[in-house]
């Protein structure tokens, strides 16, 4: 095959393997972690929303994106207004505005409420606020272009238990909505004259019931289809084996807390991080060898999973490696206060960051998803749908040349 | 292929056994019908062959069940999983992913099959039951016939030998029901599965089965050839009950045989006239009169802006294919659904803007998932509580609860009760309001024979009291016993509109069995061709007054519609000039003591 075919099959819309993008979105989350300059939380928050538009499908997960925004603007608005409010005790700096400080009792000494509102301080937490924003948005994006489900897929066989509980707890969400409103539509046919706790009790029964009767005929239809099959460990694996996941579980999460929080040691990130993963591993090698199931189509890796993780972790490495070379621009200064300056180094970072807009594939366009009476959302508008049917018909080509 | 061994099953706080002795051979590549009234021990024989009775339902079972040769009791369903495919009462409930291709896909998954096998079975299965189209969508937008192909291809494609189906037809419109029928005979005709379907419809099935497995009631099993059981049988497709009256050997079980067999009885019947329609003759004023009622959800349009009366003394069926907005307008009618335009006015109110108390009393509707309007722990406990709502003397609920369905013990909780059995409570519970206008939606889904024959005394005796009742169903043999009028609705909108037989006997699929063999004449059931053959002491065979149903004289202090007439069915005539008294020589378009009269 010559590097053009090659490209041009690398082309062809596909999902993405979800873990590509989450190593993207966590390596944007974690360039955003070593900053609080305004301008380039900026650009990162730009980043992630070009990528994200470009590049998702018309799925229900993927319009939760703007759900995530209202988040973060949620979390910068909180910040600034607690600054307001508990504004005072901080140090000289520009007045916006002299509001009278209210006094409180002895037992509440050390907390002060409203007071001069200092531009230093405000600004101090704005920057904090759109950080954490920025992080959370970074992981929105992650959700938005990869399905959580597919993930739960991609999960080592050892986890495929907790991932299938995961699922089904996933969809027993939505039915539990659906019940409680046939429900209560279902009250008003009788009246519904009751308050309080009766009326909840009226409600909560029924759906409750349902609940419970849908989980039992799902269980019993898993039971059937062969859930569970082949999986004979004795005890003492089992045990080993659990205890081998959970420590090295353990151990992940305080190497990864100690690589994004800046102020931790640095040794400690470099040892737990690695040492985690190769126990977890050995725990997930161990139980998945006794697990037998196959995978219906799994999300293969290939170069373009490469691209887009590559991206990802660039993007943060760059911004890591400016924190370690010129800091300054990374955090602005406050007091003298100073605008924030742009640096070359993270804006290539931010460049390379943006570039799977291009690099991953395409998704699959959507097939319609009209019901008989289901109430449909409307589909969001895609920029360059390629027709339907033909799509279809290369990505399932797309597919058996694997 | 199955064989049960002297089975014995008891569940685990049963006095009884659930089936007791059962001896039944199954050979490969038989469609067996399982039939039987509710609560004869379908569920269980069906539970059995895959091992989830006893393995998950808990209890204990004698002898043994040998599918493919393997004892049930030596391995966990999960075990047969390649061997027998089940696919439950309600699918929905049954999925475990959410779109089309990974639910075939799961329980190849689970069976370890490698990824290229499955994307090749995938794809057959998809083209075998004609669901390639749907192969992205997710479960939930699909039409209830298309969830029964999809459950149905979601346990083949582990290649079973077996494929074991509860109820695959009963929630289903005609037409989707003969694509699953369809896919099921097709699937036993070509691939040689064996194939078990319990179902309460049998007119749909019993025609494509090679052997027919009855449940009495006692918990014994008989099996036979289909003409065989039946012959005796205490549940009969109207097929069989017309052959059974006309004396015809063989038996029929197709429309098509009976019809070979049906001239000489054409032309018995040539110069009878069939019982006249009722909805032909206008009584008075209507109840209810609804005018360009709009429902929407979203984008999607239920109901579009239709005008519909209802008259006293009526029974109408409302028909149409899934999704075509029955509900929407029966819910829409009561006042508690949405509704987005058009006015309903019922004795000068219109309930969507009365309070829900109110409304109760001017249009009762019993939903289609019953259950959800029950929430105390006893059947006595309801009926206290439907009496304090509607502020009515206590024992007026249970009172009526004893004339619709009488016996039922007040200390049941309502889910231990039978199907039909909760249904009634539900109407009773209804009813106690006193409103003339009655809405059922679904009201057959999972009644027996024997339940819908009483069900269809209850429904004719509201109307002949006076009220108006409206029944959303796909039954179509339901509708030919009870309904005067028939309206037919196809996306949100009337498409036919009028008296029973003018708009069933030509329609392919809501034509009753009887009116398909003895077409072109207009008869809908045996009950009436059997009068016709023996016209009998008619006064004589009309039910009592007075045990029908229907509010009881007490809740008439309840809010009371505007023409002053109270209902007080059954036991005063209609004061109005109904130009159809109910008393009068008019002949009732069925009879269920006459339908047990012809066996």
């Amino acid at each position: 095959m010559t590097v053009a075919a090659r490209f041009a099959a690398g082309r062809l819309p596909r999902t993405v393997h979800p873990g590509a993008w989450w190593l993207w979105a966590l390596g944007l989350a974690t360039a955003a972690s070593r900053t609080t300059n305004p301008l380039l939380l900026a650009l990162i928050l730009a980043v992630a929303g070009y990528v994200v538009a470009n590049r998702r499908s018309d799925a229900p997960w993927a319009l939760a994106f703007r759900m995530y925004l209202f988040l973060g603007l949620f979390i910068i608005m909180m910040r600034v207004l607690f600054r307001i409010l508990f504004g005072a005790g901080a140090a000289s700096g520009h007045v916006l505005l002299d509001l009278p400080e209210l006094p409180l009792p002895a037992w509440a000494a050390g907390i002060h409420l409203f007071g001069p509102v200092v531009l230093e301080h405000v600004l101090g937490g704005f920057y904090d606020g759109l950080r954490l924003a920025t992080m959370i948005v970074c992981l929105g994006a992650a959700n938005a272009l990869a399905s959580p489900k597919r993930m739960l897929k991609a999960v080592p066989a050892a986890l495929y238990e907790v991932g299938a509980a995961v699922v089904v707890a996933l969809s027993v969400a939505p039915q539990l909505v659906e019940s409680v409103q046939r429900v209560r539509r279902a009250r008003r046919l009788r009246g519904g004259a009751q308050r309080g706790m009766r009326a909840l009790r009226s409600i909560a029964i029924p759906v409750l019931q349902d609940a419970l009767d849908r989980s039992l005929a799902l269980a019993a239809a898993m039971d059937s289809r062969g859930y569970g099959r082949n999986r004979h460990l004795p005890r003492s694996i089992r045990l080993l084996t659990g205890m081998l996941t959970l420590v090295g579980l353990i151990g992940v999460c305080v190497g990864v807390y100690a690589l994004l929080d800046g102020s931790a040691p640095r040794y400690l990130g470099a040892t737990m991080l690695p040492g985690g993963i190769v126990i977890a591993g050995i725990g997930f090698v161990l139980t998945g060898r006794r697990i037998d199931r196959s995978v219906y189509l799994p999300d293969r890796w290939r170069s373009a999973e490469f691209a887009v993780a590559g991206c990802g972790v660039g993007a943060g490495a760059l911004v890591h490696l400016t924190s370690r070379i010129d800091a300054g621009n990374l955090y602005p200064s406050l007091s003298p206060l100073a605008w924030p300056e742009l640096a070359p180094l993270p804006v290539l970072a931010l460049v390379v960051g943006v570039l799977p807009a291009w690099l991953a594939p395409p998704p699959l366009p959507d097939t319609p998803r009209f019901g008989a009476t289901a109430p449909v959302p409307v589909p969001s508008v895609q920029p360059g749908p390629a027709p339907r049917p033909a799509a279809t018909g290369s990505a399932g080509k797309e597919r058996s040349v694997r | 292929m199955i064989r049960f061994r002297d089975v014995t099953i008891t569940y685990a706080d049963a006095r009884a056994p659930a089936l007791r002795n059962v001896e039944l051979t199954i050979p490969e590549g038989e469609l067996c019908l399982v039939v039987g009234r509710t609560g004869a021990g379908k569920s269980t024989l069906l539970g059995a062959i895959n091992g989830l009775v006893p393995h998950f339902t808990g209890g204990t079972l004698r002898g043994s069940v040998l599918v493919d040769g393997v004892d049930t009791r030596t391995q966990p369903p999960r075990e047969f999983a390649h061997l027998v495919g089940v696919v439950g009462q309600d699918p929905l409930a049954g999925f475990v992913t959410d779109t089309v291709e990974e639910e075939l896909a799961y329980g190849m998954e689970q069976l370890a099959i490698p990824s290229t096998v499955m994307r090749k079975r995938v794809e057959e299965t998809l083209d075998l039951l004609g669901i390639a189209e749907l192969r992205h969508r997710p479960l939930r937008t699909l039409s209830g016939g298309q969830q029964q192909r999809v459950a149905i291809g979601s346990v083949l494609t582990a290649h079973p030998r077996v494929l074991v189906l509860d109820e695959p037809t009963s929630a289903l419109d005609p037409t989707a029901a003969e694509d699953v029928l369809a896919a099921i005979t097709r699937l036993v005709h070509d691939l040689g599965i064996t194939a078990i379907v319990a179902e309460h419809r049998m007119e749909r099935v019993v025609q494509y089965a090679d052997r027919l497995v009855h449940l009495p009631g006692d918990h014994t099993v008989r099996d036979g050839p289909p003409a065989e059981i039946l012959a005796t049988c205490d549940i009969a497709p109207p097929v069989v009950e017309l052959g059974r009256l006309a004396g015809w050997s063989p038996l029929p079980l197709s429309v098509r045989d009976a019809r070979r067999l049906a001239p000489p009885l054409r032309e018995r019947l040539a110069d009878r006239t069939p019982p006249e329609a009722r909805a032909a003759v206008r009584a008075a004023g209507p109840l209810l009169s609804a005018r360009r009622i709009i429902v929407r959800y979203g984008d999607v349009i239920a109901v579009r802006g239709l005008d519909l009366d209802l008259f006293p003394g009526r029974v109408t069926a409302l028909m149409g294919r899934n999704g075509s907005g029955k509900s929407s307008l029966l819910w829409a009618l009561q006042g508690s659904g949405p509704r987005q335009g058009g006015t309903v006015d019922v004795a000068g109110e219109d309930p969507g803007k009365a309070a829900p108390h109110r409304a109760r009393g001017l249009v009762g509707l019993v939903p289609q998932s019953s259950g959800d309007l029950l929430y105390l722990e006893t059947v006595d406990a309801e009926c206290a509580q439907a009496d304090r709502e509607s502020e009515v003397e206590q024992g007026s609920c249970r009172a009526l609860l004893n004339r619709i369905a009488p016996g039922i013990d007040g200390a049941l909780h309502p889910r231990d009760v039978s199907e039909g059995q909760r249904l009634a409570l539900v109407l009773a519970i209804q009813l106690v309001a006193a409103p003339r206008v009655v809405l059922l939606d679904e009201p057959t889904c999972g009644l027996d024979y024997h339940a819908k024959r009483r069900f269809v005394r209850v429904v004719r005796e509201l109307a002949d009291a006076g009220g108006t009742v409206v029944l959303a169903t796909h039954d179509v043999e339901f509708v030919a016993q009870v309904a005067d009028r028939v309206v037919v609705m196809a996306e949100g909108d009337i498409v036919a509109d009028g008296p029973t037989p003018d708009v069933v006997v030509s329609s392919p699929a809501f034509a009753p069995q009887v009116a398909k063999i003895l077409a072109p004449l207009p008869w809908l059931t045996v009950a009436d061709v059997a009068a016709a053959l023996d016209p009998g002491p008619e006064p004589g065979r009309r039910p009592e007054p007075g045990t029908g149903p229907g509010p009881s004289p007490s809740s008439g202090a309840g809010p009371s519609p505007g023409s002053g007439t109270g209902p007080s069915p059954g036991l005063d005539p209609q004061a109005d000039p109904d130009p159809t008294p109910q008393a009068g020589p008019l002949p009732a378009p069925t009879h269920p003591r006459e339908q047990e009269a012809t066996r």
